[in-house]
């Protein structure tokens, strides 16, 4: 008898594409070269911020009501759909057909602002709400 | 069980749902490239009687009418969507075929147990990731799983998956499967088998084999071996290279000048070109179309395949050739609403070795080419191209109703209300 055991399997377009850092200087033969131990590849922030790019969409924030988190007005919001959303997470939410960032207070049944400004919004019976991601990395721009 | 067919359910629709949750309960309609035609639907528009591939402004008011969502259809959304699909269900099988850009066969070889809640974490999985709904068929044939993929879609109680694990399952399904539903059974077969009285595939699988191999050829008596459940189509990892390359649209504004038309086909032959360098082809041959609306009175279409001096993968050359033949079959007074380059003979270029006395390609003119692609991929579509192609290109696609590239253009992202 078998069972179904989950394979992970790389897909070649993404896990497997690394950039190779080239060899600047001509290398003598003999004597290794000492920066040799030290050639890494090169720094991918897709590869450090992205987990499971399949399910990760970037979004832009309009609005002042998740600054107190450090969300600004135009941030870039790296947002994964395949995590669980927990207590306290950032999500974006779809409410009554419109997309909202917020946080998600599980204890109340509720989705909270960063900004005293903005009331919590319930989570009640006859709201339309589904959940469309948890927001892993905000990217606020200085220039 | 050795196959399971995941397929989107009405793609186009659904990816225009994605970043859309308002419409998400609404019929929602996709036009054909240039608003020309409707060609995705999803359930509700289905159900107000909205049929495939009818001319727009033939439904527009019905759509109207019923506040259905209209798009233009948005090709590097859909496409990019389709690859995450893809790359989720690799997850789940260690061999996935990509059968088309919203069906994927699954190599379900050595499963045996909880093939039911494999099937549905399957279409979990692919709704929370990606938001695109699938339905999921599991059998011992490519056929069969086709069956149970149709099946799974169309009776309410199965949810999106469908597993045919029993002899019973099987007659049962194939009894209720009329046999034009059956895959690789086109309009020409069905009416010869419905002469031998076979009208649905229980009919056909039961057939006497030796009288119909007599009158069909072996691909027939492939499909009846499927729905009997011995596996005669493998899964192809790696599909094969396309015999064929077609560059074709309608226009945006229909054309009449010989010198626009000859622009228009100058863009589709160095973007056939293009493709055909990606695979590493060397063109033979040309097929050059154009045609007026055939739904507008004096239709008219003409078309002309030519040789190439010698294989060839030369835009210029290329451009060259079908420039020339619109001039040939290009007649005054009329106003062109479609044309097309088709690559239609290739030769690998692996493959290809010129004999001494023909004419071949010149070096120089693999560097040019090597050249222009690698321009056109790392700044952008069209920062370098022919000046047959015109600068101006009042003949652009109309996309009056297209979508913003969510996925793929910075510029375009969802924006978020906070």
């Amino acid at each position: 008898m078998y069972s179904i055991t989950k394979i992970a399997i790389p897909s070649d377009s993404q896990a497997l594409r690394i950039k190779l850092p080239l060899y600047q200087s001509v290398i003598p033969a003999g004597f290794p070269s000492p920066a040799e131990d030290y050639i890494d590849k090169t720094i991918s922030l897709d590869e450090h911020l992205i987990n499971r790019p399949s399910a990760t969409y970037f979004a832009r924030a309009k609005g002042d009501s998740m600054e107190g988190i450090g969300i600004s007005d135009g941030a870039l919001l790296i947002v994964d759909r395949s995590l669980m959303a927990s207590h306290g997470d950032v999500v974006i939410a779809s409410v009554d057909g419109d997309f909202t960032c917020k946080q998600l207070d599980l204890h109340h049944r509720q989705l909270v602002s960063a900004n005293p400004k903005y009331k919590p919004i319930k989570i009640i019976e006859g709201i339309e709400l589904e959940i469309e991601g948890v927001v892993i990395h905000c990217i606020n721009s200085f220039r | 069980m050795d196959f399971c067919l995941v397929d989107c359910n009405s793609f186009y629709a659904s990816c225009e749902q994605v970043f859309r949750p308002d419409l998400r309960h609404r019929p929602v309609v996709v036009l054909s490239n240039n608003d020309g035609f409707v060609i995705a639907r999803n359930h509700q528009a289905k159900a107000l009687g909205i049929p495939d591939l009818e001319p727009y402004f033939k439904v527009e008011h019905i759509l109207r009418k019923n506040n259905v969502a209209i798009f233009s259809s948005n090709f590097p959304l859909y496409g990019d969507l389709s690859d995450r699909v893809m790359t989720t269900l690799r997850d789940f099988s260690p061999q996935v075929e990509i059968y088309s850009i919203d069906e994927m066969f699954l190599s379900f070889s050595g499963f045996k147990e909880g093939l039911h809640s494999h099937g549905k974490a399957i279409k979990d999985t692919v709704w929370r990731d990606v938001r695109i709904p699938v339905g999921v068929g599991i059998a011992s044939t490519k056929t069969l799983a086709k069956l149970a993929n149709m099946a799974a879609k169309k009776i309410a109680k199965l949810d999106g998956v469908c597993v045919l694990e029993t002899e019973l399952q099987r007659q049962w399904l194939l009894k209720r499967t009329p046999v034009n539903k059956v895959w690789g059974i086109g309009r020409r077969y069905t009416q010869r088998l419905s002469d031998m009285q076979i009208y649905n595939a229980w009919e056909l699988a039961t057939s006497n084999q030796k009288a119909l191999s007599r009158r069909f050829n072996v691909c027939l008596e492939r499909t009846i071996a499927e729905l009997n459940g011995h596996a005669c189509i493998q899964l192809e990892e790696y599909p094969d290279d396309k015999k064929q390359i077609y560059c074709t649209r309608s226009f945006g504004k229909k054309v009449t000048g010989l010198e626009e038309l000859q622009q228009a086909v100058s863009v589709y032959a160095s973007r056939a070109a293009e493709k055909m360098r990606m695979q590493k082809h060397l063109g033979l041959a040309l097929h050059v179309f154009i045609n007026t609306s055939p739904f507008e009175p004096n239709y008219y279409h003409n078309s002309l395949v030519i040789k190439l001096p010698y294989p060839t993968d030369d835009s210029r050359i290329i451009i060259e050739r079908a420039k020339q033949v619109v001039a040939r079959i290009y007649k005054p007074d009329y106003r062109y609403l479609k044309a097309g380059v088709g690559i239609i003979d290739m030769v690998s270029r692996r493959h290809y070795q010129s004999d001494l006395f023909q004419d071949r390609q010149p070096e120089k003119v693999d560097k040019t080419m090597l050249v222009l692609d690698q321009l056109n991929q790392q700044f952008g579509r069209n920062t370098a191209f022919f000046g047959a192609e015109g600068v101006q290109k009042k003949w652009r696609l109309r996309q009056g109703f297209k979508s913003p590239e969510y996925t793929t253009k910075l510029s375009e992202i969802p924006v978020i209300r906070c």
